[in-house]
């Protein structure tokens, strides 16, 4: 049986899957039925000076029919006294002493921090979680991604957070900066265990055209929210990617960023995610979809033969190259599969409106015909083929070496003609 | 146009496919792979953009949705209910081809075509007047969608009709399990609404006007005046009382209040998708025991299969490879004298017995009506059938016709689309006279 097991700088839980510091980790009755259901850690909803929430709070993206493949929250931190949250953490762990219960914070002052950090430690969290990451309401009141935006407060607030802190500490990151490089190594500088990313993405998620007033309505008013759910994740990828490859930057990632099941929770961690965190998904499915994600897990360690996840955490991370240093020269073509195609026709359409014109209609029958002196190997065809396998991209000979674009510009080397560039 | 009998027996019927919800067609839409050059298309004999218009669905543009379909077919709203769609659009769905359920075209276009009706949207309007007229004999589907395509070209139509309804087989023919007669003529009017469509009831050729009448008034005339009575089957007890044709058995109850209280037992006799209409609609109207009586084997049924397959989970009896050979009762019928058949369809010796039946309808085919046309030049007939090139021209120059009278028995959706090709071949031809 694979060990599912992790250690998140310092933070260990059976397994991968925490939920995100949010709604479904507002209370220790949530958290602890969470726990039931087999999730392996819990960010505790910020803690903090409690808030006032408006009405409404959440909007979703529908997409052809499916509500909640892009989703944002104007939600503030916790609105609970945080006598009640530090009791609820102290049974919670408790009654779990296994499982990762980490203590989200945010405070202003330093005194605020050393008093907030002490009472977390104090209700028995394994470890805390800088939210240096909400992208609207708290940011107005200088806290939230108002810290994470700026490398030197982020660095400051982290290096008072660990003279504080007897447990690990992690930061969480805020993806509205241009480049989340120097945001990792100002929290790694500050002396953070770990950070966690990607917090929301600084968004309007809608706007309803019959009153004019954007999404999520609060009367006839609204404000910028934070973007997540499914449709963010490749944003979020790209940035756990981006800082588990930076030289510099070597402590652990918790990552998170529209995390839907096993197989999204995979590619976060074979791009450097020691930890994931979850909230949409269990927002829009319940606690109940764990049960899959630690099968589908196991049985896809089972099948690449790993014992545990120390030995596919990163692994992908060699294969993330910058474009200069691609294979010019690899060359692929789309092969339809004449068995399975169903002649909708779909990739001719989109071949010629879309891409280079080179999948023709039949003269007879529905099976289109793949012109390969003119495929230009893009994919387009195979997004938007609804047969599983029936597109598929195949390499082609073409007698020339591999190069990448570097090596042609720096050294010369001989580089295949252009195809579908008439 | 007379209002409907208010006891008319055709109420008991609900619709066998029910009406979508937004909800359900809007996630019914969004399961369309919107295929280019869809076959669906091509499978619809009035080519309507299907694709489009199910996307249309999808993106909550009704209006547009229904503006695609009617372009293409002004009896949108009827075909989407009528249409044998398992054997056209839906039966060519590419997801048949991988084995997943195929989309719901005709729920889909009922959806947008029934807001269209409910909202009062109507996409055209009647062109600039071109001081021509054309005469269209039938007020069917095939009549109707010529008299509308002819109305946005700006010529003026009349609709010369026997009966003192419209709309056809679509009023009085169709299986009120997929649209009763309200829904019909609500369509009727919904077309007529284009307004300068004149209409004389109570006509018959040549009685109330020769063909030289009609020639002499309009530029064009367009046939489309459909079947003849069903075929009767003479056979020994032919008088008795209880024997009806199907088409008449189906517009009585349509139309009218019909009391079959007596009838335990009902044979239909025939095969083909009249033969299964009236079985089903018998079972629906209470008759406790009906039996389909046809010559051939179960697979040589020239019905739809679907509809049998329905038919049959309605507890329709099924009696193949019969041949009738006499009617039997006093006075009114009580049985129906049958022997066996083989394969050849040829009686097998000593195989003579009765079904009992208090009611025997007969579904083997209506007449054609060619010989109506038999003194007008040039117009020439075919089995019955009036004879026209692709787009409905006759062998005389201003004669055309399509629907029924030319194709022997189609649907509606063929009617339409022959009703709409001739009035633009039509139009073509007056407006370069």
């Amino acid at each position: 049986m694979p060990d599912l097991t992790i250690n998140c700088g310092g933070i260990s839980s059976p397994n991968p899957f925490w939920l995100a510091s949010a709604p479904p980790a507002n209370s220790g009755e949530q958290v602890q039925r969470a726990f039931d259901h087999g999730w392996g850690g819990a960010v505790w909803k910020t803690l903090g000076q409690p808030i006032q929430n408006v009405s409404s709070r959440f909007g979703a993206i529908d997409w052809q029919g499916r509500s909640g493949v892009g989703f944002n929250n104007i939600e503030l931190i916790t609105d609970r006294s945080l006598d009640v949250n530090f009791r609820e953490i102290y049974e919670t762990k408790r009654k779990y002493p296994k499982h990762a219960l980490i203590a989200s914070l945010m405070v202003e002052t330093r005194e605020e921090w050393k008093e907030i950090i002490k009472r977390a430690e104090d209700a028995g969290a394994d470890g805390l979680e800088l939210n240096f990451g909400c992208p609207h309401g708290m940011c107005e009141r200088g806290m939230g991604s108002a810290v994470g935006q700026e490398p030197a407060v982020n660095e400051r607030i982290t290096s008072w957070a660990k003279e504080f802190a007897n447990v690990p500490v992690l930061v969480k990151l805020t993806p509205n900066v241009g480049d989340i490089v120097p945001h990792g190594l100002a929290a790694q500088r500050g002396g953070a265990d770990g950070v966690s990313l990607i917090n929301t993405i600084k968004s309007i998620i809608g706007v309803d055209i019959d009153t004019f007033v954007p999404k999520p309505m609060v009367g006839n008013r609204s404000s910028n929210g934070g973007y997540c759910g499914a449709a963010v994740r490749p944003i979020a990828l790209h940035m756990v990617a981006a800082l588990a490859r930076d030289r510099q930057f070597n402590i652990p990632i918790s990552g998170i960023g529209g995390i839907t099941n096993w197989r999204d929770a995979t590619e976060f961690m074979l791009l450097g995610s020691s930890s994931v965190q979850v909230c949409t998904e269990v927002m829009l499915k319940g606690y109940r979809i764990v049960e899959d994600m630690i099968e589908g897990m196991e049985g896809w360690m089972r099948d690449h033969d790993f014992q545990t996840t120390d030995q596919f955490i990163g692994k992908s991370i060699p294969h993330y190259a910058d474009w200069g240093d691609l294979d010019i020269n690899f060359e692929t073509v789309a092969k339809i599969n004449a068995e399975t195609c169903i002649g909708c026709q779909v990739c001719v359409v989109a071949c010629h409106d879309g891409a280079h014109q080179c999948i023709h209609p039949a003269e007879v029958g529905r099976i289109p015909v793949v012109d390969e002196s003119e495929c230009v190997g893009c994919n387009l065809c195979q997004i938007v083929c609804p047969v599983e396998g029936c597109i598929t991209m195949e390499e082609v000979e073409n007698g020339f070496a591999p190069t990448t674009w570097n090596e042609h510009l720096n050294e010369g080397k001989p580089v295949r003609p252009k195809k579908g560039a008439h | 146009m007379d209002e409907l009998d208010p006891e008319r027996s055709e109420q008991v019927f609900e619709d066998f496919k029910k009406a979508y919800t937004a909800n359900q067609a809007i996630v019914e839409a969004n399961r369309c792979l919107y295929c280019s050059d869809a076959p669906c298309i091509t499978a619809c004999p009035t080519g309507i953009d299907i694709p489009s218009f199910i996307r249309k669905i999808s993106t909550r543009n009704t209006e547009g949705s229904a503006r695609t379909i009617f372009a293409s077919n002004i009896l949108g709203m009827s075909c989407s209910r009528v249409c044998p769609v398992e054997t056209l659009c839906v039966g060519d769905c590419v997801f048949n081809e991988m084995g997943v359920p195929p989309i719901q075209i005709g729920k889909l276009q009922r959806y947008a075509t029934d807001m269209a009706f409910e909202k009062d949207w109507t996409f055209f309007e009647a062109g600039a007047d071109t001081g021509k007229s054309v005469g269209i004999v039938g007020g069917g589907p095939a009549g109707l969608a010529a008299a509308h395509r002819l109305r946005r070209f700006g010529h003026a139509v009349t609709i010369y009709e026997k009966r003192d309804i419209l709309g056809g087989l679509n009023t009085f023919g169709v299986a009120p399990y997929k649209m009763r007669a309200d829904a019909a003529l609500s369509e009727v009017e919904w077309v007529m609404s284009i307004g300068g469509i004149t209409v004389e009831h109570g006509v018959t050729i040549p009685e109330t006007y020769s063909w030289d009448d009609l020639l002499g008034k309009h530029e064009a005339i367009f046939l489309a005046f459909g079947l003849g009575p069903d075929t009767r089957l003479e056979l020994p007890g032919s008088n008795l009382d209880g024997i009806v044709g199907a088409v008449d058995f189906i517009e009585d109850f349509k139309l009218k209040a019909m009391d079959l209280s007596a009838v335990k037992q009902a044979v239909v006799i025939g095969g083909g998708n009249t033969a299964l209409d009236a079985v089903r609609e018998l079972r629906g109207l209470g008759v406790p025991e009906v039996t389909l009586a046809y010559r051939g084997a179960e697979d040589q049924m020239g019905g739809y299969a679907h509809e049998w397959s329905a038919g049959k989970d309605e507890g329709v009896i099924s009696a193949f490879n019969l041949q009738p050979v006499a009617y039997e009762g006093q006075g009114q019928v009580d049985g129906l004298r049958v022997v066996r058949t083989d394969a050849d369809k040829k009686p097998i010796p000593g195989s003579a017995h009765t079904l009992p039946a208090q009611l025997v309808v007969l579904a083997v085919g209506q007449s054609k009506l060619g010989e109506l046309v038999s003194d007008l030049d040039g117009v020439e007939t075919k089995w019955g059938r009036v004879v026209t090139t692709e787009s409905g021209q006759t062998g005389h120059p201003r004669v055309f016709a399509g629907g029924d009278c030319t194709n022997g028995g189609k649907e509606v959706v063929n009617g339409v689309a022959e009703g709409r090709d001739a009035a633009i071949a039509i139009h073509s031809m007056i407006s370069e006279a």
